[in-house]
Formats: C-alpha cells, sequence, structure tokens
C-alpha cells in the first residue's frame, strides 16, 4: 500500500512539474518573450475611457433619475451640462488619439 | 494511504512555494512565459489540493483510524452524513478545506483572466501564492491531517454539537467567504504592484466580491440557525468571538461593495477602497485565527492548537506589507472628482460606510479585548453582549435609516425639492407605521419602535422605488406592467438586487427586533399532567419518553401545546446523551407559526431523578422573519451577481480599444 501511494504521489509530482514546464516545453525558444503590459499612451487611453463610460453611464442614469422623479427640473439642468461636457471631452480626447494612432501607423508603413 | 495525502500536499506547498517566486521574478522582468508557468502552478496546486482532500475523504468514509483525524472525529457509530462534515469538524481537516477553496478560487481566477489580463495577473500570481503556501505549509509542517498511529478499535466521535444537518452547510459557506475574499485582495495588491489603478481589477473582482459576500452572510445565517435548533439556549446570536469573527469581515465587504460604486460612478474613494479590501483580508484570516486557535473561548471554537503564532505572524505580515504597498502607491490613487454635496447619493455610501466600519471596529475592539488583556497580565477580560448592543444600536438603527435615504437621493446632488417629493411616500409610511404600532403597544421598547418604524421607511422608499422606477420603464418603452418591472430590473440588476437585499436586510431588522426586544421567557419545573402559561399558549407535561438512537440515547419529554384554548400539536423536547462522544447535547422543542413568524422554543433544561422537568420557554415573536430574510437576500444577490450582457458588451468595447478583451 504504502508504495502504492508512493508512487501516486510521485506521479503526481511529476505530472504537476511537468503542467508547470509546458510553457517552456512548447514555446522552447520564442521570438517575443516579454508580458504584455500596457505603457504610459495606453494608461492614459484607458483612463479616457473609463471616463468617458462614467459620463455616459452618469447621463443614462440622470436621464432615468430625472424621467422617474428623483431629479427635478431644476437639478437636471444643472447637472447635464457638466456630464454632457466631460462625455464630450473624453470622446474627442479619445478620437485624438485614435487619429494619431492611425497617422504614425500610416507614416510607419 | 496517509502517504499520498502527505505527498499530495508537500507537491501543493511546492507548486504554491513556486508561484511565489517565479511568478513574483516573471512579473518584476515581465517574462511571459514564466509568468504562464506561475500560473499553471497555481492551476496545478488546486489538484494537489484535491488529491490531497480525497485522500481525507476516502479515510473519513472507511473510517480508517489509523488515521488520527479520522479516529479523533469520527466513530463507526457515526452516521454516515457527518462522517462527511467531520472534514471540517477539526483544526486539520478545516484548514485543508480552506486550502482547497483557496487553490480552487486561485485556479479559476488565473483562468478567467488569463487571457484578457496579463499585467495585473502576473502580480495577482504571487500573491495568491504567498497565501497558499501559508495554508500549505500549515497543513505540512504543523498540522498535518495525515498523522497515523495503531488503528483503535473505535474512535472518539465527533462533537455532538456538530451532529446537525446545519453543520453540513454552515462551515463550508463561511469557508467560501473568507476564502473568496482573497480574489479581491490579491487582484487589489497585484493591480498596486502592477502600478494598475485604474478599474480593471475591480471589474475582474466585482462578482468575486459580491459572491464571497452572500456565502459569508448566508453562512452566518445557516450558523445563527444552526446555534438557535442546536446549541438549545433560545437565541440564535451570542456576540461570541466566533460569530463576531464571520460578522466582521461581511460588515467591511458591504462598506467595500457600496463605496467601490462611488470608485466606478464618480472615480473617488480609491485609497479607501484598497484599504476596504486589505481589511476584509485581514479580518477573514483574523476570524479563521479565532476558530483555529483556541486563543479565546468560543462554543465556535472547537480546537486548541498551536496554530497561533503562526496565524498572528501572517495576519502582521499581510497587513504590514499590504498597508506598506498602498501607501507607496498613494500618488497614484489620488481622486480626480471631489464630492459635489453632502446631500447625494455617493454621501450617503460614505456616511453607510463610517458606520459600517465603525461597527466593526467596535466589534473587532470586544472581541481583541480579552486577548489584549490577557496579553498585559490582566487575565482574560470578557466584554459582553450589552457592549455589542449598545453599539448595535448606535451605528445599526442610523444604518437602518440610510437604507432607506440612499434609493431616494440623486447621485451628485440633490435639491430640497426634489428630496420632499422622494420621501414623501415613505416618510409617511413610516410615519404612519410609528404612530400605529404606538397605538398597539410597541412602545414598552424605545428600541423596537424607532427600528420597526426605520424599517417601515426602508421598505416604503424600496417600494417608491420600484414603482415609480417601473412608471418610468413603462412611458419609456410601452408594454405590460410586468414587462416593464422586468425590464427595470434586468437593466439594472446591481441596483435593484442590491434593493432586494436591502429588503432582507430590513426582514433580519424586524426579526431581531420582535425576537430580542418583544421575547417572554419562563421557567418552571413541572412534573407529569401539569400545566404551565405563557403568552398566549398553555403547555400540559404529560410523560417523558427514551429511545436508543443509532449513537445515542435520546431523551424527550412530551408537552400538549394550548394557544387560547385551542390544541396545537404535542411537541417533544429533550437532550441527547452520545455513548462514543460521553456527552449531552440539549435538543430543543420548536412550534413555528409561519403566519405570524412567531416561534414557541422549549428547553429541557434539568430531567430530575422524580419524574420531574425544568423547563424553560420562549415566545419567540417574528423570529421566523430571521429565516426567511435569508431566502430574499440569497434571491437578491443572485439578481446582483447574475451577468448583465449590456455590461459586458460595453466592457469588451472599451479593452478592445486597448487591443485586449474583457470578462467582469
Amino acid at each position: 500500500m504504502t508504495t502504492v501511494a508512493l508512487l501516486l504521489g510521485a506521479l503526481l509530482a511529476a505530472a504537476c512539474a511537468l503542467y508547470v514546464a509546458l510553457p517552456f516545453l512548447r514555446e522552447p525558444a520564442p521570438a517575443e518573450d516579454r508580458l504584455d503590459q500596457p505603457g504610459t499612451l495606453e494608461r492614459r487611453q484607458l483612463e479616457l475611457a473609463e471616463e468617458r463610460d462614467r459620463a455616459l453611464a452618469a447621463l443614462k442614469e440622470l436621464e432615468f433619475d430625472h424621467r422617474t422623479g428623483k431629479v427635478s427640473d431644476d437639478d437636471y439642468r444643472e447637472l447635464v451640462g457638466p456630464l454632457r461636457r466631460r462625455a464630450a471631452e473624453a470622446l474627442r480626447a479619445l478620437e485624438l488619439r485614435a487619429e494619431s494612432r492611425e497617422e504614425r501607423v500610416r507614416a510607419a508603413g | 494511504m496517509p502517504e499520498l495525502g502527505r505527498a499530495a500536499l508537500a507537491v501543493c506547498l511546492g507548486l504554491a512555494v513556486y508561484a511565489v517566486v517565479a511568478g513574483g521574478f516573471a512579473a518584476a522582468t515581465r517574462r511571459r512565459r514564466l509568468a504562464r508557468s506561475a500560473q499553471n502552478a497555481l492551476l496545478a496546486a488546486f489538484i494537489a489540493s484535491l488529491g490531497a482532500a480525497a485522500v481525507l475523504l476516502g479515510a473519513l468514509l472507511r473510517k480508517d483510524f489509523s488515521f488520527v483525524y479520522v479516529a479523533d472525529h469520527t466513530s463507526l457509530q457515526l452516521p454516515k452524513q457527518y462522517t462527511v462534515s467531520a472534514f471540517w469538524g477539526g483544526q486539520e481537516g478545516s484548514l485543508l478545506l480552506w486550502l482547497v477553496i483557496l487553490t480552487g478560487f486561485g485556479a479559476a481566477a488565473v483562468a478567467l483572466n488569463r487571457r484578457v489580463e496579463t499585467a495585473v495577473l502576473a502580480w495577482v500570481v504571487p500573491v495568491l501564492g504567498l497565501v497558499t503556501t501559508f495554508f500549505a505549509f500549515m497543513l505540512v509542517v504543523v498540522s498535518s491531517p495525515f498523522d497515523t498511529q495503531p488503528a483503535p478499535a473505535d474512535g472518539a466521535g465527533l462533537n455532538p454539537s456538530l451532529q446537525n444537518p446545519y453543520m453540513m452547510i454552515h462551515p463550508p459557506f463561511l469557508y467560501l467567504g473568507f476564502v473568496g475574499l482573497t480574489i479581491p485582495f490579491a487582484f487589489a495588491m497585484g493591480a498596486l504592484l502592477a502600478r494598475r489603478t485604474d478599474e480593471r481589477w475591480i471589474v475582474a473582482t466585482r462578482r468575486w466580491t459580491l459572491f464571497a459576500w452572500t456565502a459569508l452572510g448566508i453562512g452566518q445565517l445557516l450558523g445563527a440557525h444552526w446555534a438557535y435548533v442546536e446549541v438549545g439556549w433560545g437565541g440564535y446570536y451570542a456576540w461570541d468571538p466566533v460569530e463576531n469573527a464571520a460578522l466582521m469581515p461581511w460588515l467591511v465587504a458591504t462598506a467595500f461593495l457600496h463605496s467601490v460604486m462611488i470608485q466606478e460612478k464618480r472615480g473617488m474613494l480609491k485609497v479607501w477602497n484598497m484599504l476596504l479590501v486589505v481589511l476584509a483580508f485581514c479580518l477573514a484570516l483574523f476570524g479563521t485565527f479565532l476558530t483555529r486557535s483556541g486563543v479565546v473561548s468560543s462554543i465556535h471554537s472547537f480546537t486548541q492548537s498551536p496554530l497561533g503564532p503562526w496565524f498572528l505572524g501572517f495576519i502582521c505580515l499581510v497587513t504590514i506589507c499590504s498597508l506598506a504597498l498602498v501607501f507607496s502607491r498613494l500618488p497614484l490613487l489620488r481622486a480626480k472628482t471631489r464630492l459635489e454635496s453632502l446631500v447625494s447619493r455617493e454621501a450617503t455610501f460614505l456616511y453607510n460606510n463610517l458606520l459600517l466600519v465603525a461597527l466593526c471596529l467596535t466589534i473587532l475592539w470586544g472581541v481583541a479585548f480579552p486577548i489584549l488583556s490577557d496579553a498585559v497580565g490582566r487575565g482574560q477580560i470578557t466584554v459582553s453582549a450589552p457592549y455589542y448592543n449598545f453599539f448595535l444600536r448606535v451605528f445599526g438603527l442610523p444604518l437602518l435609516l440610510l437604507m432607506g435615504i440612499g434609493p431616494l437621493v440623486a447621485w451628485r446632488r440633490a435639491s430640497l425639492r426634489s428630496l420632499g417629493r422622494s420621501f414623501a411616500w415613505p416618510a409617511g409610511i413610516a410615519l404612519a407605521t410609528g404612530i400605529l404600532l404606538l397605538a398597539l403597544g410597541a412602545g414598552s421598547s424605545w428600541v423596537g419602535l424607532v427600528a420597526y418604524t426605520f424599517s417601515a421607511f426602508v421598505l416604503g422608499s424600496i417600494g417608491y422605488e420600484f414603482a415609480r422606477g417601473t412608471r418610468a420603464r413603462r412611458a419609456l418603452a410601452g408594454g405590460s406592467w410586468s414587462s416593464a418591472f422586468a425590464e427595470l430590473v434586468a437593466r439594472n440588476r446591481r441596483r435593484y438586487g442590491g434593493y432586494v437585499v436591502h429588503a432582507a436586510i430590513v426582514l433580519l431588522a424586524i426579526g431581531v427586533t420582535g425576537s430580542s426586544a418583544y421575547d417572554s421567557v419562563k421557567t418552571q419545573k413541572l412534573k407529569p399532567g401539569q400545566t404551565m402559561a405563557i403568552g398566549d399558549y398553555r403547555l400540559t407535561y404529560r410523560a417523558l419518553v427514551k429511545h436508543e438512537g443509532a449513537n445515542a440515547t435520546e431523551y424527550r419529554a412530551l408537552l400538549d401545546v394550548r394557544r387560547r384554548g385551542h390544541f396545537l400539536e404535542t411537541l417533544a423536547s429533550g437532550k441527547n446523551s452520545y455513548r462514543a462522544e460521553q456527552q449531552v447535547s440539549n435538543e430543543v422543542g420548536i412550534r413555528s407559526d409561519y403566519l405570524t413568524g412567531e416561534d414557541l422554543f422549549v428547553i429541557t433544561d434539568q430531567i430530575n431523578r422524580n419524574g420531574s422537568v425544568d423547563f424553560k420557554v420562549l415566545v419567540k415573536p417574528l423570529v421566523n422573519l430571521i429565516w426567511l430574510s435569508g431566502v430574499l437576500f440569497l434571491g437578491g444577490s443572485l439578481i446582483a451577481l447574475w451577468p448583465s450582457a449590456a455590461e459586458q458588451r460595453r466592457l469588451t468595447a472599451r479593452y478592445r480599444e486597448l487591443r485586449a478583451p474583457a470578462r467582469a
């Protein structure tokens, strides 16, 4: 019984070791072995995308709260302007970034 | 096969250490294959821990008493279902369950995120690996479930209190909750280590947190019901240190679930959210430490062990390192927006957070006080229920009120006019309820009266929110009221699922208030044929019967129960004398009235030689609402947990822009 148990244990250890080594066995000499991490530009773009989504979601929620009567007409008028401006600014900034990226790609191509 | 169990645990430990070292090195030097290899180590650790668990479960089912753990926690007479639950009935088994759930959650988190999130995940793996290393080390070196001995003829049996159906599901639920909090912690730390303080870690862990919080909440309710039917003192929550240990991380996770919405909607409270995640995880570890170390006396702590110093050391390490990391990243966590008004949804969330954390810290002080007083040589000075009850009122009642105020207030700011319009109906309902209850005599307890008035306000505000939301949705899209209602919930599951959870908390508050502020208790010695009265009930003690059960001798006093002259039923209440365990347990008699939510609760305090019995009888109004709240709580949590296709599309689009798909 002990021998069987030890054999099974050794088998488990070997299988685990094989699985852990799998990335190296599959790609013994890859052309690229760098972890994909967003750079400063991508992080800024992500911030802008979050800002845009946040503003758009807030606008949607404000519209609905206004319809339900939770937000009065006066409050709605006061709140909707800045939110629209924020969404528009984020959208514009994202578009500018997309355009400059395309230009870079075109110039490189 | 104890050798296989030991080998599986040793392999698990080795894999966890590899995940820490290789994972940390890969993340720091940005090596893709090594990072993937460390992820694989975490996945393989799950298989190894499953192997160890299978060995222990097999030994339990075979009643292989050559395993010390099996001999200590089972006996030949122990029914099969409790032989399974003996897995977590002792320290080593419950630690192994921790490890299995931890590695399972870790493997799932890695598998779900490895294709979509490489930068943060690369750092998540060593953090998860570190926690896994600690638990695997405990099991390999300090407290092994695979110690062997010459097999005795029979085992010592399982603690009778654990021989209850609730014990089959209550501990696993608590562990799902405790361990589940590791995932948001690991992602939060991973995000800080990767210097990624955007919403990515929140998106990746939102449902994990909600799941852990739900499991912890349900686990506590199951535990409360276990205490109610099994421990036999007439209550369900005694502010016991181990009960508090589960409540504290739940309170902090509740705060986090609210404040994280402020971060998502306003980009604020990033530091606060990080601190809450760290606190919730540390409290989950502290809870396990309290349960497993035997450092404080508790009816739920079934073990005394040498684990205490190890746990305390690990908790200190985690707290110091994670706080240092949060403070080192403060510049990255600075919010760009500010609170616009003190009368806004986010402000009410902030107040709720402060109250929840304050309540948690006062409970923590009460739990830690005996340990601290012992440490300074004053002996274990226990903090008793009045301390906790006082702070529950001080912080709990405003929290209850805020649950009603929050949904009525808009984000950003609210004018007096819109507030007046929103508050009119709920406030009117609350006022009418308060006056009615006062007229009915509920003024005998001012806490009860205030709690019920606030509860009416919260239910009114939730009902009002659903009603005007459905009306607005119907005006927008047309169709029937029911389809408008369904669409309302489907379009914002988190909000409306949250409201259902709020309704569950109100039911809980009503049940707790009713059964504690308006209950009646009477103790009386009865001889066969004698009668006692309590409230509208009259109980006649008929006879004492004895029955030889599978593993215990069961004594039951039979009582005829009448209410206002009508015979209701014959109730059995008594004691079990467990043969193998040489212990006696109270087996209470409970008659539930599901229409009124009231329980008649009969405890057989003492069976005397002359045939008389000392009974303790309680009438607990509305107590069944507590258990009903659990069903509603689960329903609301499931609504909030259910994936939203629209949200998924939005996130996918956002991360596709960065050349990476998303998964919520």
